[in-house]
């Protein structure tokens, strides 16, 4: 009894790694940018059937051609800032969700044309079903793997923002956007360059979340709830915080969905709403 | 203002006003069909005036509104059906209910600022249509059909059901309508404008604007939840999936306000005109019709974010609904420094 | 005080700024000499840091003139240029970037800068009290010191053209003496200084020459020592 519960809660966790890596770009736009991105989830299933096509194009593993998308997702995510979002990026925070919105309606859309309603998932040859016997549980290699690198991600952004020279633009611009511009400090490039590492972290999360679970043209806005709710249930702005509210959110997910499979994403949100109304900063707030 | 376009804004109050009057005259002179169309060109109104209510006035952005048309749906069919109680009524607790979920709704989301709040709304909807697909008398996740006899006293003859359910959505339509524009002639009305044209003022302001925002949240969710009502009458079934639509009762309503015009009456008024031509015309393309929409709000927001409205208003240098004052010029452009 | 001989560093032509609905600055000429310390006096909401802003480029929706920085016209720049050509400002307030350390705000100036001039250590050379604070977060320090912290993120920037946005304000007399002190021999060694204050009597002690800016336009302009104080005084409340 109590094993198979243990067995949840890790299950659970390792679930949470994945929500983790979902939240990470949305935690970096909404920090520095102050926007939501409703498109988030849809930019992430529009990854995943990038690579769906590449790997199924150039026969390789999914896992191998994930390298070769994250320099066309960083491209995407700069570009995407520069060319759009900069505009409508300012005191009015209506906008950029309006049009995030917009672009959310389109990628559904044009997905569903493009490559039809059906589902899709993600392979990794051998890997998708090999486990390792941990401590008595039988742990998914997969899920595992998932979860090292929704850590080293947290880990290396962190370090990214606080001990390198970029980190400390994109935390000046973040604090005082109007002070940045006046000194020389182009808000503009750091934008774009900040939406560039997010559209790595959806490449990321692309992969392994069609690794993990199925996917179709409409699966983005579920994807987007979970970022945000594990978003908000972190603590805005702390990327640890993010790590901690995805394992809570994973594990809450699993154990519900053990209880009844129809109460699984219902679990999750119940769970969401009752942390938040108890603690609305989050768990780890930085501001 | 020169005379030529007091008569051109004289016109455009004509045309509204016999529009009006077109609409409820309609029964008479239109078939079933063209009824069955308008009824839902009204629903679809009364959504599109109340998002617009929220988000062009009070600034509370929501992406989670079809919350409250399915709870409306969903309380008219428990009243209707499973408490027998007059119909009428029954639209009556399809208002009521959709007040009472949206009061800890609101506790819930109005402890998140703009764009959070926007999804917060969401996670509630999101969380209400499962819910609702877990009720055991109202057919679980596949929903149940209205019985014949509840829609039998709205008319016992179809074409006056169609008539009878026509104005009911006319008179929702009417009292959302008029009741948004006193309340937007109010005290406060006049206190939400003004904070939208100076945030400095806003925060001397304080307390009374969030008085203000409560108010109208609270405002909207009875008319979403008649609407609800209304809807599951046309439709004559109830369904987490279709009465809690994201698609039908939120995305399309933003793009129509978007399109048409935030931030005024006659906006979405517009907006609404348009969705329905577009659709006639585009009803074969399926999902490009959503495509092309959200092409369109993104080229508006970019171009003018006051929608189509926006536009022909700078032509014509004057409201058709006043709404107190001029030009709220602020909006949608970077505030001065 | 005399100024010195020399091609002047900074010429600006007919400068107005307009904002939406009012204009800020109307037909503005002020020129700076190579290595002069240039004074802008005038009341709130003459348009003083309007001025600044636009030389930066970051002022209002529309301005027009010419700004003309060494041999070339600025005006249509952006401001990361700008500042890399040799125009740095500290910003009224300030403006640090609370939460970093103050290594970091001034790393920011460098790297916003022509990589040249003082370096880092030679800013703490200037500010030694700052080398023991280097690793706390600047919105610690007391207003002096975050002045410095300013100031000196400004100069690592390595500019030939310093414009220092209302200094003085909100620090005790003892530290404004310190920094206008610091003023004079950052000109010492060449650096040309536009000075934008409230307080008349420090800036005009220290100007070479000096305008005065009023609802806009320039009501007086020339050598400190030229005008007495009630002409002055009458050039910049209007009478």
């Amino acid at each position: 009894m109590v094993a198979t519960y243990l067995n949840l809660v890790v299950q659970g966790a390792l679930l949470g790694g994945l929500y983790a890596i979902f939240a990470l770009g949305l935690s970096l736009s909404v920090g520095v940018m102050r926007f939501v991105n409703i498109a988030h989830g849809d930019f992430i299933v529009l990854t995943s059937f990038l690579l769906l096509t590449l790997s199924a194009a150039l026969k390789l593993n999914v896992l191998l051609v994930l390298p070769l998308v994250i320099p066309l997702a960083f491209a995407a995510g700069y570009l995407l800032q520069r060319l759009l979002l900069q505009r409508v990026i300012g005191q009015n925070a209506l906008l950029p969700l309006l049009v995030t919105f917009g672009l959310s309606i389109i990628i559904q859309n044009g997905l569903l044309q493009g490559v039809g309603a059906d589902t899709r998932t993600l392979s990794a040859g051998a890997l998708d079903v090999a486990s390792l016997q941990i401590g008595g549980l039988n742990i998914g290699v997969l899920p595992l793997l998932t979860f090292i690198v929704a850590v080293v991600l947290v880990f290396g952004l962190d370090w990214l923002l606080y001990r390198s020279r970029l980190g400390a633009h994109i935390r000046a611009v973040t604090l005082d956007v109007g002070a940045a511009d006046l000194i020389g400090l182009s808000s503009v490039r750091v934008y774009a360059i900040a939406m560039g590492i997010v559209g790595i972290t959806v490449a990321i999360a692309a992969c392994f979340m069609g690794l993990r679970m199925n996917f179709d043209p409409t699966s983005g806005p579920s994807r987007l709830l979970i970022a945000f709710e594990v978003v908000v249930l972190g603590g805005l702005g702390s990327l640890r915080g993010s790590l901690l509210g995805g394992i809570l959110l994973g594990i809450a997910q699993t154990i519900g969905g053990q209880i009844d499979g129809a109460w699984q994403t219902l679990a999750g949100h119940l769970v969401f709403l009752t942390i938040f109304l108890l603690r609305p900063q989050g768990l780890l707030p930085r501001y | 203002m020169p005379t030529s376009q007091h008569l051109i804004i004289a016109a455009g109050r004509i045309v509204l006003l016999g529009g009006a009057l077109a609409l409820v005259v309609a029964p008479r002179f239109i078939d079933a069909g063209g009824l069955t169309m308008l009824t839902e060109f009204l629903c679809l109104l009364v959504l599109a005036l109340m998002w617009n209510l929220l988000a062009g006035y009070a600034d509370i952005v929501t992406v989670g509104q079809h919350a409250f048309v399915g709870v409306g749906a969903y309380a008219f069919y428990g009243a209707a059906v499973l408490l027998r109680v007059d119909p009428y009524l029954a639209i009556a607790a399809a208002a009521g209910a959709a007040f009472v979920i949206a009061l800890p709704a609101m506790m819930i989301v109005f402890r998140l600022r703009a764009a959070y709040l926007a999804v917060g709304t969401w996670v509630v909807a999101e969380v209400l249509m499962l819910a609702a697909g877990k009720l055991p008398n109202f057919g679980f996740g596949s929903g149940v059909s209205l019985p014949v006899a509840v829609a039998r006293e709205f008319g016992t003859r179809p074409a006056e059901r169609f008539a009878t359910i026509y104005w009911l959505a006319l008179a929702v339509a009417a009292a959302a309508f008029l009741s948004t524009w006193l309340l937007l002639r109010s005290r406060v009305g006049l206190g939400l404008t003004a904070m939208r044209d100076n945030e400095e003022a806003a925060g001397a302001m304080g307390v009374n604007l969030l008085r203000s925002r409560i108010i109208c949240f609270l405002w909207t969710a009875p008319f979403l939840g008649l609407a609800g009502a209304i809807i599951t009458l046309q439709k004559l079934r109830i369904s987490p999936a279709a009465s809690f639509s994201i698609i039908d009762w939120t995305v399309f309503v933003i793009f129509i306000v978007v399109i048409g015009g935030i931030g005024s009456l006659e906006g979405p008024i517009l907006g609404t005109i348009l969705f329905f031509v577009l659709r006639e015309h585009l009803a074969t393309l399926g999902t490009w019709h959503l495509i092309i929409l959200g092409t369109l709000s993104i080229a508006i927001i970019l171009i003018e974010p006051r929608g189509l409205w926006g536009l022909l208003r700078k032509a014509l240098g004057g409201d058709l609904i006043p709404v107190s004052h001029a030009a709220r010029a602020g909006f949608g452009k970077p505030k001065v420094p | 005080m005399t100024s010195p001989a020399a091609a002047p560093l900074l010429t600006i032509q007919g400068l107005s700024v307009h904002y939406e609905k009012f204009r800020a600055l109307d037909g503005i000429d002020i020129t700076v000499g190579a290595g002069e310390i240039v004074s802008i006096i005038g009341a709130n909401g003459a348009g003083k840091s309007s001025l600044l802003k636009a030389i930066v480029a970051q002022a209002g929706s529309r301005v027009d003139g010419r700004i003309i920085f060494g041999d070339a016209d600025i005006r249509t720049r952006a401001t990361p240029a700008i500042v890399a050509a040799g125009i740095a400002l500290v910003p009224e307030g300030r403006r640090l970037f609370a939460t970093l350390t103050v290594e970091e705000n001034l790393m920011i100036g460098w790297h916003t800068g022509r990589r040249g001039g003082l370096g880092l250590a030679g800013v703490f050379d200037l500010f030694p009290v700052l080398r023991d604070k280097r690793q706390q977060p600047a919105g610690l320090l007391s207003g002096g010191q975050q002045q410095m912290v300013a100031l000196g993120r400004a100069l690592l920037a390595d500019p030939r053209l310093l414009l220092c946005d209302e200094i003085s304000l909100g620090l005790a007399p003892t530290v404004v003496n310190d920094l206008y002190e610091l003023l004079l021999s950052i000109n010492r060694q060449g650096i040309g200084i536009l000075l934008v204050e409230q307080d008349i009597r420090r800036s005009l002690a220290v100007a070479h020459r000096f305008y005065c800016l009023l609802e806009g336009r320039i009501s007086l302009g020339g050598r400190p020592d030229d005008f007495d104080r009630d002409t002055i005084t009458r050039h910049y409340f209007g009478s």
